[in-house]
């Protein structure tokens, strides 16, 4: 189990024991962004539980999870899938120069009607 | 009745008409809606960490303005329904949580979740009651096939938000029943439009909100309703062309009460 202190903080910061996994796969079978991810919900607990956390922080997956806590609601062993891919993206953008959006971006991506809603989301959960 | 009111950043720019209508509409129905004074933005997306402290605070900040003027907080836009819904119950219930915002706040009384978070849906259907805002409609939507469109975040997670049944909900449905509408039911009304990807990758929102248009219209929508401003976004790129039409749902209320 290689970086014991980063899956420990991981661990912490999600808040939840990937422990109580049944492997049933319904997180991932309910995810509404599947397709587009390299790894899926199912595979951020195993891979947490395993100490595996390099691939994940170098994965697109960490900004493709929706926060939309269907993983959360239908798993039925309330292991919150969400809390483990938000931690591991949070060990990432957490570190300095990771920021994932910057405000220099922004003018380039506003149109008519973006909401002020989605720019304070995408911060949230693209930048610290 | 009277309420606090969090209207959000984007209520009082973008989505003025989810605002405007909230606030004709309460009044219409008895139901006084107070704005709170210098509330702060709500940051959008529940922090879901546990060490996110700092991003929770200005959602403890409107709920501790709220618990000292011994009101309840009504929010309207579903985003900030669910971040100070969320925050609430930590504060509640999460001691690490509630310690370390309280040390950094420094209220004159600690927080700890006493004030009580209700969506502006939640006031129709609890406080008003849903038979009294029938009685009210003087022009009613009749025959108009309208799917609502939950999305995730009035819904989800349930066991904080239990605002309705996440699988499988009705307080929407049972609303446009109220206003002389005919709810269509359909699969996705309870799935993500794309949300914030919405930012960088535009495949993500078109593949959902395009999956959630085509299925509401397959199943005979001719219209959805929302409570989200980023699902109206969301929801419009793909409606155009559609003929679909999407709205906030105090913008149907007003339409049947006749104050538009």
């Amino acid at each position: 189990m290689e970086n014991n202190n980063l899956r420990e903080q991981i661990l912490f910061t999600a808040n939840a024991d990937p422990k109580k996994c049944m492997k049933c796969g319904k997180c991932s079978g309910a995810c509404p962004n599947y397709d587009e991810m390299e790894y899926h919900p199912h595979q951020f607990v195993s891979m947490v539980q395993n100490g595996d956390i390099e691939p994940l922080l170098k994965s697109e997956s960490l900004y493709l999870c929706l926060t939309c806590m269907v993983c959360v609601e239908r798993c039925p062993r309330n292991v919150q899938p969400a809390r483990f891919i938000e931690a591991v993206r949070l060990a990432k953008i957490r570190q300095q120069g990771e920021n994932r959006l910057t405000p220099q971006q922004i003018p380039a991506k506003i149109e008519e009607d973006t909401p002020q809603q989605l720019l304070v989301s995408a911060f949230r959960k693209y930048t610290k | 009745m009277e309420f606090l009111y969090y209207p959000g950043c984007t209520l009082k720019n973008k989505a003025k008409d989810l605002d405007l209508y909230a606030r004709r509409t309460a009044e219409a129905l008895g139901v006084t809606l107070t704005e709170l004074p210098e509330w702060q933005c709500c940051g959008g997306v529940y922090p879901l960490g546990r060490d996110e402290i700092a991003t929770k605070l200005s959602s403890v900040r409107n709920l501790i303005a709220a618990r000292d003027a011994g009101r309840d907080l009504v929010t309207v836009c579903a985003a900030c329904h669910n971040v100070v819904k969320q925050v609430n119950h930590d504060m509640a219930t999460d001691d690490y949580i509630r310690t370390r915002v309280n040390n950094y706040l420094q209220p004159e009384t600690p927080y700890e979740g006493e004030t009580q978070v209700l969506h502006l849906l939640e006031v129709l259907r609890d406080k008003v009651g849903f038979d009294a805002i029938r009685e009210k409609v003087v022009k009613p939507l009749t025959g108009r096939k309208i799917g609502a469109y939950y999305g995730c975040l009035l819904l989800r997670p349930s066991k904080v938000l239990a605002f309705d049944d996440p699988e499988n909900p009705t307080i929407i449905e049972d609303f446009l029943r109220a206003l002389g509408a005919e709810p269509v039911i359909y699969a996705q009304r309870n799935e993500c439009c794309g949300a914030y990807a919405a930012i960088e990758n535009e495949n993500v929102p078109k593949k959902r909100a395009g999956a959630v248009l085509s299925n509401a219209k397959a199943n005979g929508a001719e219209e959805l309703v929302t409570a989200c401003p980023l699902c109206m976004y969301n929801l419009k790129k793909q409606a155009d062309g559609t003929g679909v039409k999407v709205t906030y749902f105090t913008e149907l209320l007003a339409e049947a009460l006749d104050i538009r």
